[in-house]
């Protein structure tokens, strides 16, 4: 028979490693609508059933306060016929059977894998698995989720459980007299009025309202106002009854009143101990060294540098793979096709956007490798604890850390990976304000244009100046998520209550799972958008073309030119012989270079692109950019290294290679509108505009809303143009 | 016996919960990781920076912010 598994449990249980265990490779991996919270299914056969299984966000609780718990919630409860396997971390066994006796009180049917009990053991805790499963009446099986210790025993178990289609009673835990009174009388008025009850369990219901749950009280409001404005009516009696005698709160006695369930079973016969519980772990030896006032700093930026090397240095050599094999298939279509609009199309709009797609995959998949060691090792979550006090000053979370630190916050890093690092953060609205500030980062394209203009014009202070960009990036992106965190995203901070979970070795499969189903998602749900933004910007740099009068006069000066050189230097020209060419030859040569780049220059004038970057003169001479400078910053939009070829593009010295910048240098120190003010300007511009639109696309989707591209986009420019000015201006007053 | 803030603890001291003064979601988040009236706790140490706080509870090692620690009162021996 086919039935569907949901796995529910808290964070750190081993749940996504018995998930992987069940579904192998033959999972998939996609988001709940309208929220950013993975959702991960797969298949597992087991003795002629087909189980559909469901990966459930790791939640400490059933409240609806974090997406990720209403999403786990709402699947439990719409759901329908789901058998419930609740993973219990064996070893934590308190605090993870507060979860269950939400999934009881729910009235699901629930079997529990005890999981991770070698690891209990070792703490010197015997369990007594049927003592539990009686009193908690419902099955229990112990598993090793890693070793696959328990797997058959458990699916023979949901097995039967689904075939038999058992119900359980909802469970009912006593909250105290003072709450009973009320909950008793606000359980037989839902009851009565059959209010939410196709849902939910009337007693349930009053319980949540105890609790002030928000999307209970919403839906109740929806379905029938008057009886849950009675319903408020009665919690908030109690509540000022429990103020004004306990100092207390209707919903600190229901988690006592859990947390005391969980306590009264437990004495009864469950959990022995064999040594003291007081004892130090392994893992808090570690953490003596690891959390040091004084080592802790110095190995976590080890570790951090260390990743960053293992991002950026080790996938060069697949990068370089995927730019030589473009490159070859750039170069063929080039060779194989005559000269015309399908070639410019297939070359620089499709075959340079396939290529740019699949240029982030080894970064992304180094980065995700990377960070999935850090996770599951445990290291992350200490990493977040010893950074949380700097970054929570600016609005932000301890986690933050990575994705600015592969952003460039050393810089040379990149932004792609960097917004997908950010998947770390579980609050929302700490991850949008990084998601938001991250692209502020030096990252590794932005790094050549820095180059040229630093070189150009500040030969002698080189270091000293990237160093200096480099903080300035730096304080730019936390000022501006302070901002932003006291703005459009205003809100308390999300509690840092956290779990520093036990070291463990991360295991190869959910490592190998992890990377790859991440890869294949940015291929296929960004790679897609990418490659059409990469062709619609292909299209800005290319049309219109030129006016035919342009057009004719170019010609016309390509035959002057021809006509004034002597027929064998035209000849040995037009043979395409680069060998010992004769005096004239070689200035015939030149002097076709130059007009060729003259016509590139002109192209791109006439171009959509180059048409904005005019128009915009007038505003962007403010900041000390001429039409030149704006063209290759609208360029820049594609990939933040395309400022410089088309700068150069600009000032007809035709593609400029962006390694290759020399001539392009010289050209700009002797332009009259070129000054270092100038330059510091559009540097400062260039850090902080537009994320390019791999950035934005992969923002928007982590985001859950185009509309946090389109804000990163809009919100950058408009303030890195306001610095710009603010720089260009003061810089003139001061200097003039 | 003394009741003081957990902000106050210094590390390595135990204390048992007396009261969480919080309500919404930082009361929420702080009972649901079964930080309730009677809980043994003891300080394990704090990040470089004396903030946040890690603590153990319940045989597990949970972080709180100083001022998230605030609303938490503990009887010290």
């Amino acid at each position: 028979m086919e039935a569907t598994l949901a796995l529910a449990g808290n964070p750190n249980s081993g749940k996504t490693t018995l998930f992987n265990e069940l579904t192998g490779a033959r999972q998939h991996v996609g988001n709940y609508p309208g929220v950013t919270v993975e959702r991960r299914e797969g298949l597992h056969a087991y003795n002629g059933h087909s189980f559909h299984v469901v990966d459930l966000p790791g939640t400490y609780s059933l409240t609806a306060y974090s997406q990720e718990e209403i999403v786990a919630r709402d699947f439990l409860v719409n759901g329908g016929t789901a058998t419930v396997v609740n993973i219990v971390d064996a070893a934590n066994l308190e605090r993870n059977l507060y979860l269950s006796l939400q999934l009881l009180e729910l009235g699901l049917p629930v079997c529990i894998a005890l999981n991770m009990i070698d690891v209990a053991e070792k703490r010197g805790m015997i369990i007594d698995t049927r003592r539990l499963s009686e009193l908690l009446r419902v099955p229990v099986v112990a598993t090793i989720a890693r070793t696959g210790m328990g797997k058959t025993d458990l699916m023979a178990v949901a097995a039967e459980m689904a075939e038999t289609a058992v119900y359980n009673e909802p469970l009912r835990i006593s909250y105290g007299e003072d709450l009973e009174i009320a909950l008793t009388e606000m359980e037989a008025e839902i009851a009565a009025a059959d209010f939410l009850t196709d849902t939910y369990p009337p007693r349930w219901i009053a319980v949540k309202y105890m609790e002030n749950d928000l999307q209970i009280l919403e839906r109740g409001h929806a379905a029938d106002p008057a009886l849950s404005d009675r319903l408020k009516a009665r919690v908030r009696q109690v509540a000022d009854h429990l103020k004004s005698t306990l100092d207390t709160y209707p919903e600190a006695l229901i988690a006592d009143g859990r947390y005391g369930y969980i306590h009264s079973i437990l004495k009864q016969g469950v959990v022995t101990h064999t040594h003291s519980q007081d004892r130090l772990y392994l893992t808090d030896r570690i953490d003596q060294v690891l959390l040091n006032r004084f080592f802790g700093p110095i190995i976590m930026l080890t570790v951090m540098l260390g990743l960053y090397h293992f991002t950026f240095t080790y996938s060069e050599v697949p990068v370089g793979w995927f730019e030589s094999l473009f490159g070859w298939l750039a170069g063929w279509t080039d060779a194989a096709l005559p000269d015309g609009l399908l070639k410019s199309l297939l070359v620089s709009g499709i075959i340079e956007g396939v290529g740019g797609v699949l240029g982030f995959v080894p970064l992304i998949l180094f980065m995700f490798l990377g960070i999935a060691i850090l996770e599951d090792s445990g290291y992350l979550a200490r990493v977040a604890f010893m950074l949380d006090r700097v970054f929570s000053t600016f609005g932000l979370h301890g986690a933050s850390v990575m994705p600015f630190i592969i952003s460039g916050g050393i810089a040379g890093g990149c932004a792609v990976p960097g917004v997908m690092a950010a998947r770390t953060l579980k609050s929302p609205r700490e991850r949008l304000a990084t998601l938001l500030t991250v692209p502020f980062m030096n990252c590794g394209a932005k790094l050549p244009v820095l180059a040229l203009l630093i070189g150009a014009f500040f030969a002698h202070n080189e270091a000293w100046l990237m160093f200096g960009f480099t903080i300035l990036s730096w304080a730019g992106a936390l000022l501006v998520a302070k901002l932003l965190r006291s703005t459009v995203l205003k809100g308390e901070a999300t509690p840092f209550v956290m779990e520093l979970p036990p070291y463990r070795l991360p295991t190869f499969k959910g490592l190998a799972i992890h990377t790859f189903e991440r890869v294949w998602q940015y291929v296929k749900k960004a790679g897609t958008v990418i490659l059409g933004i990469s062709v619609l910007l292909w299209a800005m740099m290319t049309f219109p073309g030129l006016p035919d009068s342009e057009k004719a006069e170019l010609e016309a000066r390509r035959t002057a030119i021809l006509e004034s050189a002597p027929p064998d230097a035209v000849e040995a020209v037009a043979d395409g012989n680069t060998a010992a060419l004769s005096e004239p030859a070689i200035r015939l040569k030149e002097r076709l270079e130059a007009l060729n780049a003259a016509r590139a220059e002109a192209r791109l004038r006439h171009s959509i692109a180059g048409r904005i970057g005019t128009a915009l003169e007038g505003v962007s001479q403010w900041a000390g950019f001429n039409w030149r400078v704006n063209i290759a910053l609208v360029g820049g939009f594609a990939a933040k290294e395309v400022v410089v070829s088309t700068l150069g593009t600009a000032y007809s010295l035709g593609e400029t290679d962006p390694e290759e910048r020399e001539a392009l240098s010289d050209t700009l120190i002797d332009a009259p509108e070129w000054s270092p003010l100038v330059a510091i300007s559009v540097i400062v511009f260039i850090m902080f505009y537009a994320p390019c639109f791999v950035s934005v696309v992969c923002i928007a989707r982590e985001a859950g809303s185009w509309k946090w591209g389109l804000f990163s986009m809009v919100f950058n420019t408009v303030f890195a143009f306001s610095l710009a000015v603010l720089v260009y201006q003061v810089g003139s007053l001061v200097g003039g | 016996m003394p009741r003081i803030n957990m902000r106050q603890m210094k590390d390595n001291q135990s204390g048992t919960i007396a009261a969480v003064k919080a309500g919404g979601e930082l009361g929420r988040r702080i009972r649901d990781m079964g930080l309730v009236p009677g809980t043994d706790i003891k300080i394990q140490g704090r990040a470089p920076l004396y903030d946040p706080v890690a603590l153990r509870t319940r045989g597990f090692t949970l972080t709180l912010r100083n001022r998230e620690a605030d609303h938490i009162e503990v009887e010290v021996a």
